[in-house]
């Protein structure tokens, strides 16, 4: 019954593979491409669709969206969250806006403009393709969540505002509030729960997926375990989406909600699913610095703060000042003095690097000296308090209630910290991942946002591939797909329940002495201090020494108290961190395999003069795709080279 | 810091509860209230006992998962002039040394407790299925600047939309009542010109489904208002009641089906 512990994965054991992978892009020039696939795909006619059976993993934007849509439409949709509500998936949680090319503004935006902008900013390592489809639906979006009720904030006149958002220089970004991620949620999860009174889509609630079922080559169905009641049940369906989210938990401090986690896409990955660009991940700049140990999760303030807030530390070392104590000749705000175009809204990855090197060098604030100021009496001396209250106030009051601090009357103290991860699963332009029948969509999948994902882009993209681009594609695939016949007494079902009963069996036979979490803060601390905001060769090699260290600690000496029979939520969180400990190895290894720096991903080898992120087209204009090669073996490393017709590859500069 | 916790332990649905006592030491003033309660789960675990079950997901008040009462008071901020948050939100510092700490779960018969502090709220779900909803399918939407709407309407329709659905409003109210949750998904949507064509058809089968699922009824206590995270006013209760008679001068009868959304 035992897993053996997985071993350590030796670098130079990797083999390299080209050629494995079509990215099934249809041929023609970039602005037709999409419009003219919708009309070669295949369709299933409408009294066909309640024939199939779709299961979605993940109830956020982009499977809620998905749901929803396909519900419309007439497939018979099964809907899996882990939360007790489809309302509450982490989408909800972000803030500041979303980005479409509608132009309002008069002020030249575009579809080609916030294409161009989303290829530049994510550093040149995304599909050209796939990005400038999802600038063109970026449109319909808005008008979508308008007609459901989203009520986005107005101009006095009625008509909709927008905001700049860093990385562009016009103001393309929609928002209702501070908490524009729960209005789109709640305009997806209420169309949700329109289709789920008419019977076309069942939710199940507190629901986990545990393993991913294939039945000749394709995505047939899932095991989940009843988080309730802890029974592990089979779903049989024709095709099986997964909108899980992304895997930035695997630092143990994120922004990320902390149930977050990785284990469907990793457990698609050890079923042939392959995953791309893990390295890619991004760091937020404005987060709530740790206030010490016990912290658990840290919190973003929207990167919006940006628009008016102005971020500086102080010129002296080891300055004891209270920040309104320092002079303005005494303080130093080193984005506008680097970067005097973009100043404070240079894009995230930038402002997150600069913020370390200050930092580092020993110019931090607060009592921790973990962060740095930014500071909005500037915005309020110009705007008025009431302006400022109007714009941020409840970004404003949540500082306060975390920090006991008043940020209309003291700077703000902010500091980078994991956010969003740009990698995740293979998909090709159908969304699909190298499994037939299994698409990806949302931030699980790797597909639009390259190295560095620009503000107000993931919910964007969440919504793009569930209500505009998955419906369309995965019923291309339906309408060719030659399904058997099966059902869920399969022998691939009752493998995969067998080893997810052994792994649970397992994990609470153990009986150890160290607690899921301090493992998993192990964990975090192992990536944070070697593949964070700054990567090096010497440092992502300890990394890949230490992890399977951590591991082998956890396989042998973790403690799972209670049963499986029962609500365990301890049990619940031993089963992802067991995912973490193999998705954070591979994480280092396409950090270690990625020499050139891109985006979030910085490798202190690579860079110009100035310090900034050095690109290696020449060797690194790829997309790396991993494939699991067994327990024993190094995974395989596919690449998808990428080409770029339309965006100029340049040297990012934001000066 | 150091406290005593005296936590509501209930094994599984309708299994008997009890309190228990747990003395903790070293709390950090600056840690927030879950963090406290890891800090006791890990002491649970590593003594070989079974750790607080309780629900928490964002820790950033938005998700409305965490639910607690805590000394009698949803979310536990009863202390003025502080506003209200949600228990993720809430900070050891509110606290006193010494100070002894009880912690329920909400108390409702249309929230069954599942486990120690966690309960079970998809009856607020059938309530938006009922109707919590425009009817616009994907892609039937005209351009988003078509249809000007006053700044004073979003923002009115937004304060109401801000609601997170955690059921503070529900645990707080003497009689269970639902009437804030379900008020304020009627005020986003009936505010709006989009919500206009099913407005009175909304409130009818929002309210049966509300009834139907053993909430109590509104006696205008305000204890709602008083303890949401979200600061939802009681202004859209009179809004819901007014729509509500509206449709019944206009013979607005339900349209829900009541099979099955009921536990």
């Amino acid at each position: 019954m035992a897993t053996t512990v997985k071993p350590a994965i030796k670098f130079d054991q990797i083999q390299f593979k080209e050629g494995t992978l079509n990215s099934n892009v249809p041929e023609g020039p970039i602005q037709q491409i999409w419009d003219q696939y919708k009309f070669d795909m295949k369709l299933v006619n409408p009294a066909n669709k309640r024939k199939f059976t779709v299961i979605v993993v993940g109830s956020g934007l982009a499977g809620g969206s998905a749901s929803a849509t396909m519900g419309e439409l007439g497939y018979n949709v099964e809907c899996y969250c882990y939360q007790d509500s489809p309302r509450r998936a982490h989408s909800v949680a972000a803030q500041g806006g979303i980005n479409a090319a509608k132009n309002y503004q008069n002020d030249g935006d575009s579809i080609f403009r916030l294409f161009y902008d989303t290829v530049k900013g994510g550093d040149y390592r995304s599909r050209e393709a796939n990005v400038y489809r999802l600038a063109q639906v970026s449109n319909n979006i808005i008008d979508q969540c308008a007609a459901q009720g989203v009520p986005f904030a107005r101009e006095y006149g009625g008509m909709l505002d927008n905001r700049s958002f860093g990385g562009a220089q016009v103001s393309r970004t929609f928002y209702a509030r501070g908490q524009t991620g729960q209005q789109l949620l709640l305009g997806a999860y209420q169309a949700l729960s329109r289709q789920i009174a008419a019977g076309k889509v069942r939710m199940h609630t507190r629901k986990e997926m545990l393993d991913l079922v294939i039945i000749n080559g394709r995505a047939r169905g899932i095991i989940t375990r009843d988080m309730v009641t802890g029974k592990i049940e089979r779903h049989l369906a024709d095709a099986v989406v997964l909108a899980t989210g992304g895997y930035g938990n695997v630092f143990y401090l994120s922004t990320n909600a902390k149930g977050c986690n990785a284990t469907a896409i990793w457990r698609a990955y050890k079923r042939g699913a392959f995953f791309a660009n893990p390295c890619f991940t991004q760091i937020h700049p404005t987060c709530i610095p740790p206030a010490g140990e016990h912290q658990s999760k840290l919190t973003l303030m929207s990167e919006s703060l940006r628009n008016d807030g102005r971020i500086w530390v102080p010129k002296n070392k080891g300055e004891t000042r209270r920040a309104r104590d320092i002079p303005e000749a005494e303080r130093n705000y080193y984005l506008e003095v680097k970067y005097p175009s973009f100043g404070n809204l240079v894009p995230r990855d930038v402002a997150s690097r600069n913020a370390k090197t200050v930092v580092d060098d020993g110019y931090g604030v607060g009592e921790q000296k973990n962060g740095v100021y930014l500071d909005f009496s500037e915005a309020i001396g110009r705007l008025g308090k009431q302006v400022v209250k109007d714009r941020y106030g409840n970004l404003f009051d949540m500082y306060t209630s975390i920090t006991g601090e008043d940020p209309y009357d003291v700077p703000m103290r902010i500091y980078p910290a994991v956010h969003y991860t740009m990698g995740g699963l293979w998909v090709d332009y159908n969304l699909q991942s190298t499994i037939p029948g299994l698409f990806v969509i949302g931030e699980a999948n790797f597909s639009d946002h390259g190295a560095n994902r620009l503000g107000a882009s993931a919910l964007m993209q969440g919504l793009a591939d569930g209500y505009f681009i998955l419906p369309y594609t995965i019923g291309n695939y339906l309408a060719q797909a030659k399904l058997d016949a099966v059902d869920t007494s399969h022998d691939a079902f009752n493998e995969a329940e067998g080893g997810v009963n052994d792994k649970i069996a397992q994990l609470l036979s153990i009986n150890g002495k160290s607690t899921v979490d301090t493992l998993h803060r192990e964990l975090g601390r192992a990536l944070w201090d070697y593949c964070g905001m700054a990567r090096n060769e010497a440092g992502l090699k300890k990394a890949l020494e230490i992890i399977p260290q951590i591991r082998q600690e956890f396989w042998e000496n973790v403690n799972v108290p209670g049963s499986a029979e029962d609500l365990n939520q301890a049990l619940e969180k031993a089963g992802r961190v067991a995912d973490f400990l193999e998705l954070g190895e591979l994480i280092c290894l396409d950090a270690l395999n990625r020499s050139e720096s891109c985006g979030g991903h910085f490798r202190e080898e690579s860079q110009t003069d100035e310090g900034e992120a050095l690109r290696d087209d020449e060797n690194f204009s790829y997309v790396s795709a991993w494939q699991y090669a067994g327990n024993e073996a190094a995974p395989i490393l596919n690449k998808e080279p990428l080409t770029f017709e339309y965006v100029k590859l340049t040297q990012r500069s934001y000066k | 810091m150091n406290l005593t916790l005296r936590i509501w332990r209930q094994k599984s649905k309708g299994a008997s509860g009890q309190f228990a006592s747990y003395p903790i030491s070293d709390v950090s003033p600056d840690s927030s209230f879950l963090e406290m309660l890891d800090l006791l789960n890990e002491e649970l675990m590593n003594k070989g006992e079974e750790p607080i079950a309780f629900d928490h997901d964002c820790r950033e008040g938005i998700c409305g998962m965490c639910s607690m009462v805590i000394n009698g008071v949803a979310h536990g901020q009863d202390r003025e002039p502080v506003k209200q948050v949600t228990v993720c939100q809430l900070h050891m510092r509110r606290f006193k040394d010494g100070e002894t700490i009880t912690i329920e779960p909400w108390r409702a018969q249309a929230f069954p407790v599942l486990r120690d502090l966690i309960v079970d709220r998809t009856s607020f779900d059938h309530i938006i299925q009922a109707g919590g909803f425009i009817s616009v399918g994907t892609g039937s939407a005209p351009d988003a600047n078509s249809l000007p709407i006053p700044k004073s309407k979003a923002d009115y329709s937004m304060d109401a939309a801000a609601c997170i659905g955690c059921g503070a409003c529900v645990a707080a109210c003497p009689n269970a009542s639902a009437m804030l949750f379900t008020s304020a998904k009627i005020a986003h949507l009936n505010a709006l010109p989009q919500g206009q064509t099913e407005r009175y058809q909304r409130v009818v089968n929002m309210v049966t489904v509300m009834d139907h699922e053993m909430f109590g009824n509104c006696t205008n206590i305000g204890e709602c208002a008083a303890v949401c995270p979200k600061e939802i006013s009681l202004d859209f209760i009179a809004n819901l009641n007014r729509d509500m008679m509206v449709a019944s001068f206009q013979g607005v009868t339900p349209t829900v089906s009541l099979n099955g959304a009921n536990k």
